[in-house]
């Protein structure tokens, strides 16, 4: 081992806590900017009040239902959304910067332990949330996606762990794959499951507004439930064909590490769960009474199995997949 | 991207129900609805039964099901994968053993409940893809759908007027389809009534995607359950200097598909040349983590070539059909016993088997023969002797470099000859006396490399053999070959493995398709009448299809170009 892989590594956790710090705040400019929505939605309840009756738009562009089309007359005036982003994009440099050398420490891909995964796989959700970004204004997912990774991170740096050398069975090009593409659905899926969690916020407003009088709320300015569910089913799909790729990568790796492709270790039937839980997601998407609200619970269970299976399974299920490197 | 009005829907629907649209489950969120009841008589009922299995309900409940079934076999120890953990769970929990495993919890994928949910699943698959399949067969075939009589009721629909007369509406027409065809849609002209039109489908890869997704996952399923028939499995220990042959007497353990003949097996011999370890440095970091570990063989084939290979972690070894991987190692000492007039009664490296990163391993040694009494000793091998805080000893690290063994003995009836099969890593100790360790009263037996000891009650003496190759350079190897080593191998032959594969690569690409290929219809249509020409420009996704305004779009801008 390099004499100075120690310090390499401690620069590296340094830029690692500044990252989280940075993404805090921007977790609250979000936040912020979240708030600033809300009074919008009332503002224009009350300029809408006025213009009642007036020939402006179509059936789907009303108040009630709210919709993209809305946003770009407000753009110049989400300023902290602007400051949540580019805090994000900084916290993201410091993020990579603080994985990356985590690697060159270690002489090796930077995600063959618990630590490292999570590094990775954070950096990988908030590499995926900037760049749909840039095709997308989903800045009203900020706060969910930001607040998501810096208690991820928070979280993870519970694990950190010295660099040792790897064990054999993680000498393998699968290791560098095979994980990879596991973080890479990983990060699709989170992406999937808030926009998830925002439909069914949503669609529950979406009812209570025939119900009632409208109220203040966030949510008013946001794509309707039934956008958010197509947007939350395009994330899900790209997530779904990773995590097949994830199972078959993983057992090509199975098969020279342990002489089999398949044996029912935990982690392979909890990958296996969770494949099945968003094949079902898919299914319940294309089923009479199971579109809408039914599946989006569907896209939330299968994303917590997959924490479930990160955190849980890792820590506390036997199997032969023994690498968070905690003991 | 909304969804359209249950007018225009019901439109749509109008424009569909024709044999070009792929075939849908009654339940599907496009399907053709009605939950009909079953007409009377047995027949009815059993096409009424078909019709709910193959349903897409069914099939999500039963995706639900088999997902959560999966469940308790990452909670319980399971037989297949970890046999001594369900014996440790029997062992801690004996109320709620039976009551489990008569309930299957410990059997959970083989089980019949578990088994139920998948058969189900894979029986309302092949009875949904079926039916699909000869749909969709036939649909490759037909034409482009009618052009439906209003097209402005779709929810895609652009207009545009140009001058001109039916001369240039039929002209528009046919640059149209010109391009729509280039485009890789199917087309069909439709002129009627003094309007022209063109209709255009593509897309029809989405619906094969779909069905060789699905139609692979069957593969899938049959490559693993029939190619289990045909696999076998083999382990066994092998200690460096050993040769084993490739039979199925020669394996400690086997499991093998019920197609697997007694003399499958190719008759290879193999020798265990040597064991490499490389060790990281104790301190600081990896504290003595070893690695790289490459068990050295030789193969004789049958017909007398010999061959040289190395079995790694990851890198397993082909030989004879099958696969040779490298699944543990651990030390055998040499152990030598002879009885009181210096006979010896027993010569063996004896594997033993490590507990702890740093190789303190724990070995049986049986002598049923030549000595008085029956005797057995349970060893412990430590490579670099050290002692724990309450003074237990133990090891600090996996090289041999400053071996110790320790030996308690016992005597009596070893019991092999009961006709019960007995481990070899394992000795019974019911029924024999304990001679020394433990409450004895006598010392352990403690022994370094090359050391003799005697065996208590003058029953002879017991050495444990150095065996540092000759000529070793004692300054430079110190006591790091006196130990021989084993490589616990497992010899696994499945050639489903291919056939699992290429099905899974085949619903990895069929399953891109169906999401990711869009399917659309077009259509481009010219009504000359008294101001010129009116061109309607119209397009109907099937499923998701994000981009299909932007298309259509496009397709006017590139057909007025044209004009
Ligand atoms: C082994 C269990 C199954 C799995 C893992 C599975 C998985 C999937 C996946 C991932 C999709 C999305 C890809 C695509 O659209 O082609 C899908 C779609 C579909 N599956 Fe399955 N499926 C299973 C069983 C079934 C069964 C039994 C049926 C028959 C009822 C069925 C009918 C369909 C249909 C009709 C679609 C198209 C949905 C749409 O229009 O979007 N599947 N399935």
């Amino acid at each position: 081992m390099h004499p100075d892989a120690l310090s390499l590594d401690s620069i590296s956790l340094l830029l690692i806590w500044t990252a989280i710090v940075i993404y805090a705040l921007a977790f609250m400019a979000y936040a912020f900017d979240l708030a600033k929505r809300s009074q919008l939605s009332l503002e224009r309840q009350d300029a809408a009040r006025e213009l009642i009756g007036a020939a402006s738009g179509s059936a789907r562009g009303t108040i009630l239902s709210g919709g993209p089309q809305q946003e770009a007359t407000e753009k110049p005036r989400l300023v902290m959304g602007r400051i949540g982003t580019s805090l994000t994009v900084l916290g993201f440099l410091f993020h990579l910067s603080g994985t990356v050398l985590r690697g060159v420490a270690a002489g090796r891909v930077p995600w063959s332990n618990m630590y490292e995964f999570a590094m990775t796989g954070t950096l990988l959700i908030t590499a995926v949330y900037l760049g749909v970004l840039l095709w997308r204004d989903l800045r009203f997912l900020g706060t969910f996606m930001v607040g998501l990774v810096t208690v991820l991170m928070g979280g993870a740096t519970l694990f950190h762990v010295e660099i040792v050398p790897l064990m054999d069975p993680l000498k393998s090009i699968w290791l560098i794959v095979h994980v990879f593409v596991a973080s890479l659905a990983t990060a699709f899926l989170a992406l999937a499951f808030g926009l998830s969690v925002l439909q069914l916020l949503q669609a529950r407003r979406e009812r209570r507004a025939v119900a009632e009088a409208p109220k203040r709320s966030f949510l008013r300015t946001l794509p309707t439930a039934e956008a958010l569910e197509g947007l939350a089913y395009r994330f899900a799909i790209i997530g779904f064909i990773f995590w097949t790729f994830t199972l078959i990568a993983g057992s090509i790796w199975a098969q020279d590490a342990w002489g089999r492709y398949w044996g029912f270790d935990t982690k392979e039937v909890w990958t296996f769960i969770i494949w099945v839980l968003y094949a079902g997601y898919i299914h319940a998407r294309a089923t009479r009474g199971w579109r809408g609200t039914r599946s989006a619970w569907l896209s939330i269970v299968g994303f917590v199995a997959v924490i479930f299976n990160f955190t849980i399974v890792n820590m506390y299920f036997e199997g032969l997949h023994a690498y968070s490197g905690l003991s | 991207m909304s969804r359209p009005s249950s007018e225009q829907v019901a439109d749509a629907r109008a424009t569909e129900r024709d044999g070009s649209e792929p075939l849908r489950p009654s339940d599907h969120v496009d399907g053709d609805g009605g939950i009909s009841s079953p007409a009377l008589g047995v027949v009815g009922w059993l096409r009424w039964g078909w019709r709910q299995l193959t349903s897409m309900r069914t099939a999500l409940v039963l995706l639900l099901l088999l997902a959560i079934a999966a469940v308790p076999g990452s909670i319980f120890p399971q037989r297949m994968a970890n046999p001594n953990g369900v014996t440790q769970w029997e062992r801690d929990n004996p109320e709620l053993f039976p009551i489990l495993d008569a309930i299957q919890m410990f059997d959970v994928y083989m089980s019949a409940w578990f088994s139920a949910i998948y058969i189900l699943l894979f029986v309302s698959l092949v009875g949904c893809i079926l039916p699909r399949t000869k749909h969709h067969w036939k649909a490759l075939r037909a034409r482009p759908p009618r052009t439906p009589a209003r097209l402005s009721r779709l929810d895609d629909h652009l207009e545009q007027r140009i001058d001109g007369d039916a001369d240039h509406a039929a002209h528009a027409i046919d640059m149209a389809q010109a391009q729509l065809k280039a485009a890789g849609y199917r087309v069909e002209r439709y002129d009627a009534r003094g309007a022209f039109s063109v209709s255009a489908e593509r897309g029809y890869l989405r619906e094969t995607g779909n069905l060789v997704f699905h139609a692979s996952l069957v593969g899938v399923l049959l490559a693993v359950g029939i190619g289990g028939g045909f696999a076998y499995t083999g382990q066994r220990v092998v200690v460096e200097g050993q040769t084993v042959v490739n039979a199925l007497v020669d394996y400690s353990s086997m499991n093998r598909g019920r197609f697997v003949a007694d003399d499958a097996l190719s008759p290879y011999a193999m020798r265990l040349e040597s064991f490499d370890v490389t060790y990281q440095p104790p301190a600081p970091l990896g504290s003595g983590q070893a690695g790289d570990f490459a068990a050295n063989v030789a193969v004789r084939e049958p017909d007398g070539a010999e061959t040289q290979g190395t079995v790694r972690v990851n890198h397993p070894l082909g030989v004879g059909g099958g696969r040779i991987y490298l699944l543990g190692n651990g030390y055998a000492p040499t152990i030598t016993v002879r009885d009181a007039e210096g006979t010896t009664v027993f010569s063996e490296a004896v594997p033993f088997l490590p507990q702890d990163t740093n190789m303190t391993s724990l070995g049986v040694v049986k002598i049923a023969d030549g000595l008085p009494e029956q005797i057995g000793m349970i060893g412990f091998f430590y490579p670099t002797q050290g002692e724990l805080d309450n003074g237990a000893k133990t090891s600090v690290y996996g090289d041999t470099l400053d071996p110790l063994l320790t030996l308690n003995v016992h005597s009596g009836d070893l019991g092999i000859d009961g006709g019960v099969p007995r481990s070899v890593y394992e000795l019974d100790t019911t029924g024999m006396t304990q001679l020394t360790g433990g409450d004895t009263g006598v010392d352990s037996i403690e022994l370094a490399p090359g050391e003799t000891a005697d065996l208590p009650n003058g029953l002879g003496t017991v050495t444990f053999e150095d065996e540092t190759p000759e000529g070793a350079d004692p300054a430079s190897v110190g006591m790091t070959e006196s130990v021989k080593r084993f490589a616990s191998l497992q010899t696994h032959r499945d050639e489903s493995a291919v056939f699992v594969l290429v099905f899974a690569v085949l619903a990895v690409l069929g399953l891109l398709t169906a999401l990711f290929v869009p399917r659309r219809r077009v259509w481009v249509k010219a009504t000359p009448d008294d101001d010129g020409v009116r061109l309607e420009y119209a397009a109907l996704a099937r499923g998701d299809d994000p981009t299909l305004a932007t298309a259509i779009e496009q397709l006017r801008t590139k057909h007025l170009d044209s004009l």
